[in-house]
């Protein structure tokens, strides 16, 4: 079967301005491509450029210090890099929407739920209030909140967190994006709470067949959700496998690291295992490969040359001078 | 909604008690002897003692309270030491000028001060900004009897274009309304920017951008709003301070008022009419707090309905 692609970001580099001459480089030439119907994992610790990386296909990065300085994000076969801001905005909440790690201040606290949601539904669709009142009410149903209506007339505080995120999807799905950006969904969220929200993703991916980037640093949520991962360390990728590969064949150390370190039932392992040191400063990196001073393979090459993304098999990619082919 | 506002309400009278306490006993710690002062210095001691009598300052200090509140709940806010009229007809032939010296600072001030610092807030580092934050820090550090008294040397006296005092004219307006509002302005031009400025910064606000919502709405619809729940605190605090703030722009100004009527009652020891202020006073600020208070409710439903 021949994949469709929906987005395909080209050596994407988005650097964050102190002032008109010094920036830190946030995310640097990235490229990475989403199928449609595809669930796509971007992993990685806090600070590795994940949450930038989404923003930044979003255009959200605007407001923010931060700028896409290059690289081209081609979504459905446009550039988004080159669009006007009315153009993006339509694509926003309408092809592409997002939901967030913090569902309880993802929402507007003065503002009731379906004034919220209608919001977003009259822009991207000719419905009137009624109408897209209706529809919203549908999308909470669909998102399996029991009484719409009643949820409909709260404010926010008077939701929990999932019920939040429940209405955060249902806002995000109302106008049937073709993607759905994920940023650490499920984070904020009670481990029970998780997993119904995961399932809930899954179901609606399924039925709708859209695409998903789902940004996590929870290897567990990969492997539940993806067929696909990108692992991100310190602004880059390091590497990029199907899901099975990538957990049964590791190839780049911090990988290795990444998932040595989950607990695992019944292993008799008394100390998790973990990756020593943490992610360098954007704005001091080591010379040679990112990784390097927490890796325990480094040699001499790796504290010096910065090793490429090599393709290590059809659809396994590594950054790493140990693959190196 | 209706029981936020009610216990709100009902929170209002044991704090007038207790500040009709305070205002009582400040008023006797004030050094000096009404009845010496009424009946002056060369009168003998037994007519002292008489007006004493009269007025009911040899009773014990908690008599003298009970006696004052008991009036008072009669709309009875005695009689003045010095011009031997009523305390409220006093009362209620100044104040028709300090209302209209309040409201002419309250119409622009706030309204102002709030566009300033939003817009402030939305050109951060912009020059907009800088000019903008220069002359609110101006306002700010400029006592408003000061910018009173260089408004009259500058447009009075030098220019003369606009009157020196009293408000017969809208030129009359012109001065004490800019003296009245400015800090005001200034204050308010500050928090709301840095209140503004926090609101951008929330989660909710990138949503509505990610709804795909124009960026002129994001900012008005669920950023100012969201701001405003801080703003409206100060505003309250601000206009309380309106009637107050009064005492010197009426004094500089020569404007028959309340705050004038303050001044002279203090100085002569006119007890029933300085009490009688006050409690105006404190009055119109729990009032006014009172109303923000509600206003808030109405802004933020986390209050309201919690």
């Amino acid at each position: 079967m021949v994949q469709e692609r929906l987005l395909t970001v080209n050596k994407l580099r988005t650097e964050f301005f102190q002032s008109k001459k010094s920036s830190v480089t946030a995310i640097n030439e990235i490229s990475f491509h989403l199928d449609k119907g595809e669930i796509l994992g971007l992993v990685g610790e806090s600070g590795c450029g994940k949450s930038v990386t989404s923003l930044s296909i979003m255009r959200l990065l605007n407001f923010t210090s931060g700028k896409v300085t290059k690289g081209e994000v081609i979504f459905d076969g446009e550039d988004l890099q080159k669009i006007s801001e009315n153009e993006m905005r339509k694509i926003r909440g309408g092809k592409m929407s997002m939901i967030f790690q913090e569902p309880m201040s993802s929402l507007n606290p003065a503002m009731r739920i379906d004034k919220q949601m209608i919001e977003g539904i009259r822009l991207h669709t000719n419905m009137s209030k009624e109408e897209a009142r209706k529809h919203a009410s549908k999308m909470l149903s669909q998102v399996g909140i029991p009484d719409p209506e009643r949820v409909l007339k709260n404010y926010p505080h008077q939701l929990s967190g999932g019920m939040s995120q429940r209405v955060m999807i249902a806002m995000a799905m109302s106008c049937n994006p073709q993607m759905l950006i994920a940023d650490e969904p499920t984070t904020a969220l009670d481990v029970t709470i998780q997993a119904q929200i995961l399932e809930l993703m899954k179901k609606i991916q399924q039925e709708e067949g859209m695409s998903i980037l789902l940004i996590t640093h929870d290897l567990g949520v990969v492997a539940e959700m993806c067929t696909r991962v990108i692992v991100m360390y310190a602004g880059e990728i390091v590497e990029e496998a199907p899901v099975e590969e990538l957990f049964n064949h590791p190839t780049h150390p911090y990988t290795e690291g990444l998932i040595a370190s989950v607990p695992k039932l019944g292993s008799g392992v008394k100390v998790l295992p973990s990756i020593p040191g943490s992610v360098p400063d954007l704005s001091m990196l080591p010379k040679g490969c990112r990784f390097a001073p927490r890796c325990k393979y480094a040699t001499e090459r790796c504290r010096n040359e910065e090793p490429d993304l090599f393709q290590i098999s059809a659809n396994q990619k590594c950054r790493c001078w140990r693959q190196e082919r | 909604m209706s029981r936020y506002f009610v216990r709100r309400i009902l929170a209002t009278i044991p704090l007038m008690f207790i500040i009709s306490i305070f205002v009582f006993m400040f008023i006797h710690l004030i050094p000096g002897d009404p009845a010496r002062t009424i009946a002056g210095l060369d009168a003998e001691e037994w007519q002292v003692e008489a007006i004493r009598e009269e007025y009911g300052l040899n009773k014990p200090i908690v008599t003298q309270y009970v006696d004052y509140m008991v009036k008072l709940f009669h709309g009875d806010m005695g009689e003045s030491m010095k011009s031997f009229t009523p305390v409220s007809e006093l009362i209620a032939e100044r104040m028709p000028q300090t209302l209209k010296l309040v409201f002419a600072g309250v119409l622009w001030a706030p309204i102002l001060g709030i566009f300033i610092g939003v817009m402030s807030a939305i050109k951060q580092g912009k020059i907009f900004d800088h000019v903008c934050m220069l002359i609110a820090i101006t306002g700010l550090s400029a006592p408003g009897f000061w910018l009173g008294l260089m408004g009259i040397q500058i447009f009075s006296v030098q220019l003369g274009w606009l009157p020196s005092g009293g408000l017969d004219s809208w030129k009359g307006f012109i001065l004490p309304s800019f003296t009245m509002g400015c800090g005001i302005m200034a204050v308010l031009a500050r928090y709301s920017r840095s209140s503004m400025l926090e609101t951008l910064r929330e989660d909710y606000v990138r949503t509505a951008r990610a709804k795909g919502q124009k960026e002129s709405l994001v900012m008005f619809s669920h950023a100012f709003r969201n701001s405003l729940i801080q703003v409206v605190t100060i505003l309250g605090l601000q206009i309380g301070g309106l009637l107050s703030g009064s005492v010197l722009t009426e004094t500089v100004f020569s404007i028959p008022g309340m705050g004038r009527l303050l001044t002279d009652s203090i100085q002569f020891r006119d007890y029933a009419a300085v009490q009688g202020l006050l409690m105006l006073f404190a009055l119109q600020y729990v009032l006014i707090n009172l109303v923000v208070d509600l206003l808030y409710g109405v802004i933020n439903p986390k209050i309201r309905l919690d």
